[in-house]
């Protein structure tokens, strides 16, 4: 590419110049396409409804509902679909029939499914069971690490490195979460350096994409910049996702934020299943519906079929005989 | 290279409006994104509460004049610098808004805060001024379609009808307010063209509107659709004398108006409790809430001179009364029933 004209150095209009230069535009173009866009052009989708929207469902949902969801949601187009948790029974009962779940879904080509497994007894039932990727669970609070899973930050490093390892073995994919990136129901305000210290020790372990998770929604724009900041210092962008709860309502707009600095991997479920188990009666994940409208919206593609979405959102929620938590959904089901 | 000019523009104009910086991103393969991110945001947002005029318009229970005027007070408690009051439209057609004078005499007025009404003709401007309105409101539609479905005439003729409202207000020296509504999309026409808003929001400043709040009416827009059209309203009209007025229906409100307040808004229009559904889509929400937007705004260390305590109280009074349950999440996740 030869010299740039000294012309554009003295800023004549735009439209002269492209006239005079038509090869110019191209080249502007170029360069801004170089430079990145303001929002990723793709973003992935990882639709948690089957596991972390149903896990925080009153109502036990029967296993062939289940299947079904999943199988309906398999037609959508979504990339990923958190399958199930191969988590004890005793802990989690909605999550019982993990391994006739794993087993009973139609697995599409090009979809994902991975299933939760908190240590090692989960990792290898998960396997068993067919599980071709799964997930690990961090918490950037202590108190909230010793309360839900009754052990320190560190020690559940310890678990984790023996699923990583023997998952690395098996060559099966890992997926780290970091709860509480934002706050924590106990400890309230959360720093910045102990998410970033979490996530830089779970990608360090293995995990090939961190999630990070605002778990009671109390974050905002403000909060969400500091925070992922802080995390881009230690994990690459492209390995980062965001996991937005809309307890408060600031979901889409701290989504956005992240979208802004280059995140491009968003967790959400269908019809934003799964209340907030930390404030009564209130929403909790973010609705995927809701998600892909602000995203197609502005342009971002993310393979994903919002009308076939919204017809998977209306089954379950008439399965759990509750209305759905999207605004899409709601609007798109009433429009006059 | 237009992104590259409009950032030159708003970081001059930011330093010369002591905007406030949030820090950029170190790394350089990330810093074309996250400059977004970190624009600088206005220090201070005013907030116009819209809950008693356009929220209680678009509920469908008739609520006594003596509620109103409670609402309002609480309101005012709160620290709300801008309270639209009531509506001085015939009551044929909005019923809700029938007792516009007792409403406007029974209030309690605290000083500093303003109570603009809609008067959507000379008729309802000098009954607003008679009543004892110090500031009105008018409303144009970027759509000719809405415009005529609503209120029967072109959106040009409908200017021309404000006109002797705009000679009015001048020469009783009474500030006035202008809407446009359909800004980001009309439930007849679809998609509303940029420039149209653009042309609207022009024509009511030059009559004399001191400030234009662009109005999702039906809140199909995204933060797309949104920064296009700002783009080109910001072009004819001072960004200063902008206003969002953003609906939830689709759950897009507090994206869009982020995306606002990034390119350099500093006023947004909400209604406490997210009162009024979308009469567009039967049970959708409307009106975005002022809850969750003050809570957002706080959390970005931006003043907005309200109490959100004392406006969780009024949303939870005007909510009982109503009998229907609060539209904002703020108020759901903190109420632990």
């Amino acid at each position: 590419m030869g010299n740039v004209p000294t012309t554009v150095k003295h800023c004549l209009s735009y439209e002269q110049i492209i006239q005079d230069y038509p090869w110019l535009k191209r080249w502007l173009l170029e360069e801004k396409t170089n430079t990145g866009h303001e929002f990723p052009e793709f973003v992935k989708i990882v639709e948690v409804g089957p596991r972390d929207g149903l896990q925080n469902e009153k109502e036990i949902v029967p296993t062939g509902v289940k299947i079904q969801l999943i199988d309906m949601l398999s037609g959508t187009g979504l990339p990923v679909i958190e399958a199930t948790s191969f988590v004890s029974s005793k802990w989690v009962p909605q999550m019982a029939d993990h391994t006739d779940v794993l087993r009973g879904i139609q697995r599409a080509p090009h979809v994902r499914y991975p299933v939760l497994t908190p240590n090692m007894q989960g990792f290898q039932d998960a396997v068993a069971a067919g599980a071709t990727e799964v997930a690990v669970f961090g918490s950037a609070s202590e108190t909230f690490s010793k309360k839900n899973i009754n052990c320190s930050i560190d020690e559940s490093m310890l678990r984790f490195k023996e699923v990583i390892n023997t998952a690395k073995e098996r060559q099966i994919p890992v997926r780290g979460y970091v709860s509480c990136a934002l706050g924590c129901p106990h400890e309230g305000y959360i720093e910045p350096s102990k998410v970033s210290e979490v996530a830089k020790s779970l990608y360090e372990l293995g995990c090939y994409e961190i999630s990070l998770g605002d778990t009671i929604g109390v974050g905002t724009p403000g909060s969400m910049f500091k925070m992922l900041q802080s995390v881009m210092k230690e994990v690459p962008t492209n390995a980062l996702a965001v996991h937005c709860h809309d307890t408060y309502g600031q979901a889409l707009p701290n989504i956005l934020t992240a979208l802004q600095m280059g995140v491009c991997v968003v967790d959400s479920a269908v019809a934003g299943l799964g209340g907030c188990p930390y404030a009564q009666g209130s929403s909790g994940n973010v609705s995927t519906e809701d998600v892909l409208y602000m995203l197609h919206g502005m342009g971002i593609e993310t393979g994903v079929n919002l009308a076939k979405v919204i017809e998977a959102g209306d089954f379950i929620c008439n399965a759990l005989r509750r209305e759905t938590n999207s605004k899409v959904a709601k609007a798109r089901g009433r429009t006059l | 290279m237009a992104a590259v000019m409009r950032l030159v523009y708003r970081s001059s104009l930011s330093s010369a409006m002591g905007q406030k910086y949030v820090a950029f991103s170190s790394t350089a393969k990330v810093k074309a994104a996250s400059v977004r991110a970190g624009q600088a945001l206005p220090e201070k947002v005013k907030i116009v509460e819209v809950g008693p005029r356009d929220g209680l318009q678009n509920e469908k229970t008739m609520v006594p004049t003596e509620t109103k005027i409670n609402l309002i007070d609480m309101l005012s408690a709160s620290g709300l610098p801008v309270i639209e009051a009531t509506s001085f439209v015939s009551p044929k057609w909005v019923p809700q808004m029938a007792d516009q004078v007792e409403v406007m005499k029974g209030i309690d007025r605290k000083p500093g805060v303003s109570y603009p009404v809609l008067t959507p003709n000379l008729k309802g401007f000098q009954a607003a001024i008679k009543a004892g309105a110090s500031e009105v409101a008018i409303f144009g539609a970027a759509s000719e379609l809405f415009s005529k479905k609503n209120i029967n005439c072109s959106v040009d003729e409908s200017l021309q009808r404000f006109d002797e409202v705009m000679k009015a207000a001048k020469e009783a020296g009474v500030p006035v307010r202008g809407y446009v509504s359909c800004v980001l999309g009309c439930p007849y026409e679809g998609k509303v063209a940029p420039e149209k808003v653009a042309h609207v929001a022009k024509r009511l400043y030059s009559m004399g509107c001191y400030e234009i709040s662009l109005g999702d009416t039906i809140g199909v827009g995204t933060p797309g659709s949104m920064s296009k059209m700002l783009e080109a309203v910001s072009r004819e009209v001072p960004v200063n004398a902008l206003a969002v007025h953003c609906h939830d229906t689709y759950g897009q409100a507090l994206a869009n108006i982020l995306v606002a307040l990034q390119m350099g808004i500093s006023v947004v229009d909400s209604s406490v409790a997210g009162l009024g559904g979308c009469p567009y889509a039967q049970g959708a929400s409307g009106n975005v809430a002022t809850e969750d937007v003050v809570y957002m705004l706080h959390g970005l260390g931006i003043q907005t001179g309200v109490d959100l305590s004392k406006l969780m109280d009024a949303g939870a009074f005007i909510c009982r009364t109503l009998n229907r349950k609060t539209n904002s999440k703020v108020a759901q996740a903190t109420c632990k029933l």
